[in-house]
């Protein structure tokens, strides 16, 4: 990596292509109004007050869509009575972007107790998204007492097993999984043999330059498998991938913002736009987490996500909804 | 030979009217020992994590967290299953088998709990 700057992978003491002290600092700045952009496997970060002098090119792309998670409609506790109102500050900001977005990836967690009026309200507030094509995935919360039922009749067309499904755009090619269902007692996010094996016919013919996009809810990489954390059969899913130079994952459930750079992988989890939750460690449980109401936007945000062909990772950046 | 027979008699009867109230006290001792237990659900935990309660025992969960749990056994087929528990929501299931019962938060799977039942 020629050009080092400050920002960059400098500490590499584990020798896993994490540098933990830049993207803590990272997540912390995202707090008060930077993000931090992942381009050719490199990590940088840009203040908001910077963005009108970056050139559009830098964050332009030949395409570009927009992730959205964890909108939890129908949470109504402390940590955020208003989740429908942040999901609409949500919408204001996918729809005030410098280039519009072609379509949003909700990485699950859309309702919060899998009731009916629930994903109604979240379908009715993403219909003033300027993008108006949506590919969910489903969250732990959206398959409750019906096994995912009621989350496939609406989300699922052409989807197979659990809602499991893929396509194209530009040239990206997109899979979205399910790893929320049949969780085992004591385990983790989990992916299961058909759809691990679906996945390996999936991209068996695909050219080794195809840019893939996975998007699932529960991190495919082990973030804090204390917390349920990660997902167990997730390095078999990454196996059928190895081949690809470029493969973004985008997952949500945790409600915060994490990027981790492996290979030829870039993870990245995005935040909330409903309640954030407590870094790994930090506290007790992975519950919400209730921050002055002031502060409560700076921790919500959403994730814009650019290719541009000929660079070997996408341009993925945070923005908070303040 | 009558007093005897009588004492026979009379010993018979209190052997038996002891048995009888000995046999009483028992079905009563069980239902004393029966009772309502109580697991609190908070903070994605189950507390007690293990609970020991006597057969015929009802044991109630309830949600005290602010996320919604349930409560699933994890035999199979499955003893018992909770429907999603918001907060303060409560469940309850009574135990009439002795064993041991293993179960789990399907929503947050690391969640576990056991209820052994003597």
């Amino acid at each position: 990596m020629a050009g080092r700057t400050k920002d960059e992978l400098l500490h590499d003491h584990n020798h896993d292509g994490v540098d933990r002290r830049g993207f803590l600092k990272c997540m912390a700045w995202a707090g008060t109004g930077a993000f931090c952009v992942i381009r050719g496997g490199v990590l940088r970060s840009y203040a908001f007050s910077r963005l009108p002098a970056l050139d559009p090119k830098e964050m332009a792309g030949e395409l570009s869509f927009a992730q959205i998670s964890d909108s939890h409609m129908g949470f109504n506790k402390a940590a955020n009575p208003d989740v429908a109102g942040t999901l609409k500050a949500a919408v204001d900001k996918v729809n005030g972007l410098a280039v519009a977005p072609e379509f949003l990836l909700h990485t699950g967690d859309i309702s919060h107790l899998s009731k009916p009026e629930e994903f109604d309200a979240v379908q009715q507030i993403l219909k003033a998204a300027k993008p108006q094509d949506v590919f969910y995935v489903p969250g732990e919360h959206d398959v409750l007492n019906d096994d995912g039922q009621q989350f496939r009749d609406r989300f699922g067309k052409g989807s197979k097993g659990a809602g499991w499904y893929s396509f194209d755009k530009k040239g990206v090619h997109f899979l979205g999984l399910v790893n929320v269902m049949n969780l085992k007692a004591g385990g983790l996010g989990s992916l299961g043999h058909e759809q691990l094996e679906w996945l390996e016919d999936d991209v068996k013919h695909l050219k080794h330059s195809t840019p893939i996009v996975v998007f699932a809810h529960i991190p495919l990489w082990s973030v804090y498998p204390e917390w349920g954390w990660g997902t167990e059969d997730s390095a078999q899913a990454l196996s059928y991938l190895k081949k690809f130079g470029s493969v973004t994952v985008l997952n949500g459930h945790i409600h915060q913002t994490m990027q981790k750079v492996e290979g030829n992988v870039t993870f990245h989890t995005a935040a909330s736009t409903a309640f954030p939750q407590p870094a790994p460690g930090k506290a007790d449980s992975p519950g919400p987490m209730k921050v002055p109401a002031e502060q409560l936007k700076s921790v919500l945000g959403i994730t814009d996500v650019n290719f541009v062909r000929g660079k070997q990772a996408l341009g993925v950046v945070d923005s908070t909804l303040e | 030979m009558r007093r005897s027979v009588s004492a026979a008699i009379f010993i018979a009867l209190a052997v038996l009217g002891v048995a009888a109230l000995g046999a009483k006290n028992s079905a009563v001792a069980a239902q004393q020992k029966a009772q309502n237990a109580e697991v609190k659900i908070d903070n994605f935990s189950f507390g007690p994590a293990a609970l020991t309660v006597p057969v015929g025992s009802a044991v109630t969960w309830t949600n005290h967290d602010d996320i919604p749990h349930t409560v699933v056994s994890t035999d199979d087929p499955k003893a018992f299953k909770s429907k999603v528990l918001d907060t303060d929501e409560k469940f309850s299931f009574t135990f009439t088998k002795a064993g041991t019962y293993a179960y789990f938060c399907s929503i947050h799977p690391k969640m576990t709990g056991k209820v052994i039942v003597q």
